[in-house]
């Protein structure tokens, strides 16, 4: 370890001023943290606050629901990558969905999705698109792809989400009180470091564009805890975050997607704060009349706190389901299913 | 592969279900690749049962081996169903003796393929000091278009040694201060099996080993080993929070000191895999009171596919039992349990 590290180290262990509460908002990182056992050297002054960063755990049960009633629907088959499979709907995941019969199969890589829709034209093919800035290209160039072949028979149900609205909202919110935030490297890849900076300056509490190895969400923390006050965005993630970001990625989602309304678990409607297709390619939309903003029932399990987990309001321990009624194995809510989930990362390595 | 000739004429052969029939196509197979391969005294009796030697306390097990791909680097089927069988007779402190082979063979596997399994099994049979004593053989119908599955079972029996003072390894019998060695490096089987599925190359290779010479080296030095076991699926982990918890203390583990091949941490943290989860098929795990860690470490150093044996932590008092984790960077974090299936089908 470098000296420099250790210094790093020891200052955020011995801090002694008033309490600052950091919030990271990227899934990997709540991962990352965790693993290196971050949390076990800061002060009791720092508190790190794991975000709506997991684009599976911020999906409504409404989304599941519809997904579960098209994949019964005839010749229709929902594809979907695998963390999505476990998630609760208001009364059954996609899992429970298929063990009743419905057809839903998992791909590991978009091109998985060509192929089957391909090999069966007369077949209907669902792709269950969920994720943040980062996958939205990976959807693009799938629909690249699909009109290029003239593709009939496939369809995203969409429910993609953008970083900035989500967390002016948390920043907002009186009970959390988030004095800084970690911000997500790579969705910033994709975004650059621009829209951060500009949360920054207008919310007044600082940003660290963090990347992924223990040394550098170390740095991260130390920054925003020096920061604190002050609305300045710090790119520490430079050898892959420019301030542009990959515009040619941009150009691609903004070509087939436009900005919409979206629900998030636990915090409702954001306005703005989501993707949907754009009006010319409607033909692959699965949402048929448009009614994508409609997906906002948000219903969770008794006693299940996702919706206070996801902005910090409480920890995953603080939940009366955690640990006993809702574990990996049998989850009850989102946050517990995803290896990015809060819960799922508490359960495993708090 | 080196044939005799007189088989010259089955080598080019698929199995048939003719061949599980009890006829003459049985006996054709069970003289020609079996008892050729297994050959030994007890077995070329051919009798209904094997009729062996044993006085005083007896450890007998059984696993099923159903790993595919059949082959893969550093191995096959039929080394892991022998090192499978032995290593769990070694772990309960036995002396591995005789082990049982049924075969359950779908029709149309080459029987070249099988020769090669079974000759496979012959080999590290004798590497393990054990007989191969008797068997059973089965031809199922072919399930799958692609290709003809091989499933493989052995039982095996060893014998405590009636001289044995020491009592026997028991995970109960971790106690505070004990220290944890782990007798090479982690995930490689795991790994080796995964790049074979995903048709990934690398330089990654199974570690199926018997490590008869190691534990058998420890039991004649008559070393006291509190708690020993075979780090298979699962992992290291799974282990020792079943130790933490039988024994009912903490066991703390530093990350650093964890060995892992450079390919094999490369290839996990491409597939966002933990070593400290993953199966291997020749490592072990030890706990010795700490007077004996330097010695034990010797004698596993010593031995063969021992030579980059390691301390990895202590037992510690703890009024939860808990694994933790001392992090590269100083941190601390809990081993949780092993979440979801894992992988399927690595043995």
């Amino acid at each position: 370890m470098s000296d420099k590290l250790q210094k790093i180290i020891d200052a955020l262990g011995h801090y002694d001023g008033p309490l600052v509460r950091l919030m990271e908002v990227c899934g990997t990182h709540t991962g990352e943290i965790a693993r290196n056992g971050i949390p076990s050297l800061l002060s009791p002054q720092i508190r790190l606050i794991a975000g709506p960063g997991c684009p599976v755990c911020v999906t409504v049960s409404a989304y599941i629901d519809r997904l579960c009633a098209l994949c019964r629907e005839p010749r229709t088959t929902v594809l979907t990558f695998g963390d999505l499979m476990r998630v609760p709907g208001s009364r059954e995941s996609l899992a429970g969905a298929r063990a009743d019969g419905g057809s839903v199969e998992m791909v590991y890589a978009p091109a998985d999705t060509l192929r089957l829709a391909q090999e069966a034209p007369e077949q209907r093919f669902v792709f269950a698109a969920v994720g943040f800035e980062t996958t939205a290209p990976v959807y693009a160039e799938l629909l690249e792809e699909a009109v290029r072949l003239d593709l009939g028979n496939l369809r995203l149900l969409t429910s993609l989400k953008t970083m900035p609205q989500v967390i002016r909202q948390v920043a907002q919110m009186e009970e959390t009180q988030i004095d800084g935030f970690l911000a997500p490297g790579h969705v910033a890849v994709i975004t650059g470091s621009q829209p951060y900076e500009a949360l920054a300056r207008e919310l007044g509490i600082p940003f660290a564009i963090s990347g992924f190895g223990a040394a550098s969400l170390l740095m991260s923390i130390y920054t925003l805890v020096r920061l604190k006050g002050q609305g300045i965005c710090r790119n520490l993630y430079p050898e892959a975050v420019t301030t542009a970001g990959n515009q040619r990625a941009q150009e691609l989602v903004l070509r087939f997607f436009e900005p919409c309304d979206a629900a998030w678990r636990g915090m409702g409607v954001i306005g703005g704060s989501g993707l949907r297709l754009r009006d010319e390619f409607r033909g692959f939309d699965a949402a048929g009349q448009r009614d994508t903003e409609q997906m906002v029932e948000d219903v969770t399990p008794a006693g299940c706190k996702c919706a206070e987990v996801l902005i910090g309001r409480i920890s995953p321990g603080e939940c009366p389901l955690f640990g006993t009624v809702c574990t990996p194995g049998q989850p009850h809510g989102a946050c517990m299913v995803s290896e990015e989930g809060s819960c799922r990362s508490a359960y495993e390595y708090g | 592969m080196a044939v005799q000739t007189g088989m010259m004429n089955m080598t080019d052969q698929r199995i048939t279900m003719a061949h599980g029939s009890g006829g003459e196509s049985t006996s054709e197979l069970i003289a020609e690749v079996f008892g050729r391969y297994f050959h030994n005294e007890v077995l070329d009796r051919l009798g209904d049962a094997a009729v062996v030697q044993g006085a005083g306390r007896i450890a007998l097990t059984t696993d099923s081996f159903v790993v595919t791909p059949v082959f893969f680097p550093g191995g096959d089927i039929g080394r892991l169903a022998v090192c499978g069988t032995v290593n769990d007779l070694l772990m309960s402190g036995a002396t591995p003796q005789y082990l049982t082979c049924a075969c359950i063979i779908e029709e149309g596997l080459p029987v070249e393929e099988l020769i090669r399994v079974v000759s496979s099994m012959a080999e590290t049979a004798k590497e393990a000091g054990v007989s191969i004593v008797t068997g059973d053989t089965k031809v199922v119908e072919r399930r799958s278009e692609d290709r003809s599955e091989l499933l493989i079972n052995t039982a095996g029996v060893g014998m405590i040694p009636d001289d044995r003072e020491a009592p026997l390894p028991e995970a109960a019998r971790c106690q505070p201060g004990d220290v944890v060695i782990v007798s090479g490096v982690l995930g490689d089987h795991h790994a080796a099996i995964l790049s074979a599925r995903m048709g990934i190359q690398n330089a990654i290779v199974s570690d199926a080993a018997p490590l008869t010479e190691m534990v058998s080296g420890l039991m004649a030095a008559g070393m006291d080993i509190h708690a020993m076991r075979d780090v298979t699926r699962g992992g290291l982990g799974t282990i020792l929070r079943e130790f933490a918890e039988s024994a009912r203390c903490g066991i703390e583990i530093r990350e650093e000191a964890l060995p892992v091949r450079q390919e094999v941490r490369d290839f996990c943290g491409l597939l966002g895999l933990d070593p400290l989860y993953m199966g291997n098929e020749g490592k072990a795990v030890f706990v010795v009171a700490p007077e004996d860690a330097e010695r034990a470490l010797s004698i596993i150093r010593g031995s063969r596919y021992g030579a980059e044996a390691v301390c990895i932590g202590t037992v510690q008092e703890a009024a939860q039992p808990e694994v933790v984790l001392h992090t590269r960077i100083g941190g601390r974090r809990r081993v949780g349990p092993l979440i979801g299936e894992g992988l399927p089908r690595i043995c």
